[in-house]
């Protein structure tokens, strides 16, 4: 029993992404843009959390990618579209459209619980946890709910006293 | 069968709404109380950029033009935002009450917009629902600060409540146009919006030690291309790169 309560429940909405990608006929198309990092968490790619949402190829060789913004406002979309059109282009994919889609809105149900550990990793608390990902402690509060980047609030450790960053639940 | 120009003139509404509100609350970088807010309103007049692109792609789509030819090349009387995102900042506290009074609407009306039945109108609507939400807790965590914080933050407050009352009524006074698109079941009824807003609106102005303001006087005229004179000042700090070096790109 307790082996079975430690699986960590996958959200339905990650399901249904997964399930997309593992059903494409054009795996090896989402294997190349695995390399896709967000520019402003270089440890998770752009499958990692959630943006990338579908990738095809035509009869014509021509690759459309489909990607959600996190926030309206997110400023690295522009660059994840150039990211991506040059990594396709590395890979001998000459035309490639990116295009964005809004719905489903993004959520951060989308990030599973093997990218939440990374982000903890990397310093990120994820979106359901204030715990501190320095020291572990629990005992943290709010510094304000805007944090560095769109998708991000500022918190800070009350028994290390770091500041860090939590996901903001979206 | 809606006609596609009262579509794209709706888009153009809300996507002016949140283009200029955007465009005040970044004049707010590196001037807020303390680095934090800095962060918070830059972060907020982000969304509010986001969310413009979006409506001004869409109407632009349906027009024929480009979301920076709509942002950067029409002169003030062919904007259709709200008078209230338009008045000059003013202070900390004018900011605040302005961002709480906006967002209030703004969850009343975003949430209704959701049904709409234009699937790109539903689809912004969606996405930016869970930024008003963020953007409302912070204006009633200020509201609390700033009512009951000190005799001068909640003087201050009170005179930026008394100020931007008369702007209020236009959040939910429609013309023939949206009457159409309500019909039609693609726009938001904005008059049946006001009772819920007065009263959540009163509820915390009593709370916080304020009080509501009489109904006076009012002013509107946004959404026909009547303005303000502080529009074409915010205009033309916007539009400057683009009126003096026609078609620059970054």
């Amino acid at each position: 029993m307790a082996a079975a309560a430690s699986i960590p429940i996958m959200p339905e909405a990650r399901f249904a992404l997964n399930q997309r990608r593992q059903a494409s006929q054009f795996a090896e198309l989402f294997d190349l843009l695995d390399a896709v990092k967000d520019p402003e968490i270089p440890v998770l790619s752009i499958w990692d959390l959630g943006i990338l949402q579908d990738v095809a190829l035509d009869a014509d060789g021509r690759v459309e990618v489909t990607i959600t913004p996190t926030y309206s406002g997110c400023p690295a979309m522009a660059q994840i579209a150039e990211d991506i059109i040059t990594c396709l282009a590395d890979a001998g994919y000459a035309t490639v459209d990116v295009t964005q889609r809004l719905t489903p809105a993004w959520t951060t149900d989308w990030i599973d619980a093997s990218t939440r550990k990374r982000l903890r990793e990397y310093g990120i608390a994820g979106p359901d946890s204030a715990a501190c990902p320095q020291c572990g402690s629990s005992d943290t509060s709010v510094i304000s709910e805007f944090g560095s980047t769109s998708c991000k609030a500022l918190l800070k450790c009350n028994s290390c006293l770091e500041p860090f960053d939590q996901f903001k639940r979206l | 069968m809606t006609n596609q120009s009262d579509i794209a003139e709706y888009a153009l509404r809300l996507g002016d709404d949140a283009l200029i509100h955007g465009q005040r609350l970044c004049e707010w970088c590196a001037d807020a109380p303390f680095l934090e807010e800095d962060i918070a309103i830059a972060n907020a007049g982000l969304d509010y950029l986001g969310r413009a692109r979006m409506l001004l792609q869409y109407a632009g789509s349906i027009l024929g033009r480009s979301e920076d030819e709509l942002a950067f090349l029409r002169d003030a009387p062919e904007f259709r935002n709200l008078l209230i995102v338009e008045l000059p900042r003013g202070d900390f506290a004018f900011a605040t009450v302005r961002q709480y009074l906006l967002d209030e609407y703004e969850l009343l009306f975003f949430e209704a917009l959701t049904n709409s039945s234009d699937e790109t109108l539903a689809a912004i609507a969606a996405k930016a629902i869970k930024e008003v939400r963020y953007h409302q807790r912070r204006s009633v965590e200020w509201r609390r600060r700033l009512g009951l914080g000190t005799e001068e933050s909640n003087r201050r407050t009170q005179a930026a409540l008394d100020e931007l009352w008369g702007y209020v009524p236009e959040f939910f006074d429609a013309d023939e146009l949206e009457d159409r698109l309500v019909a039609d079941g693609i726009g938001v009824d904005r008059s049946a919006l006001e009772v819920v807003w007065r009263d959540r609106v009163g509820d915390l102005v009593d709370e916080v030690e304020l009080s509501l303001p009489g109904d006076e006087w009012q002013v509107s005229g946004g959404r026909r291309g009547v303005h303000t004179e502080h529009l074409g000042h915010i205009l033309g700090e916007m539009q400057f790169m683009q009126r003096a070096y026609p078609g620059l790109e970054w």
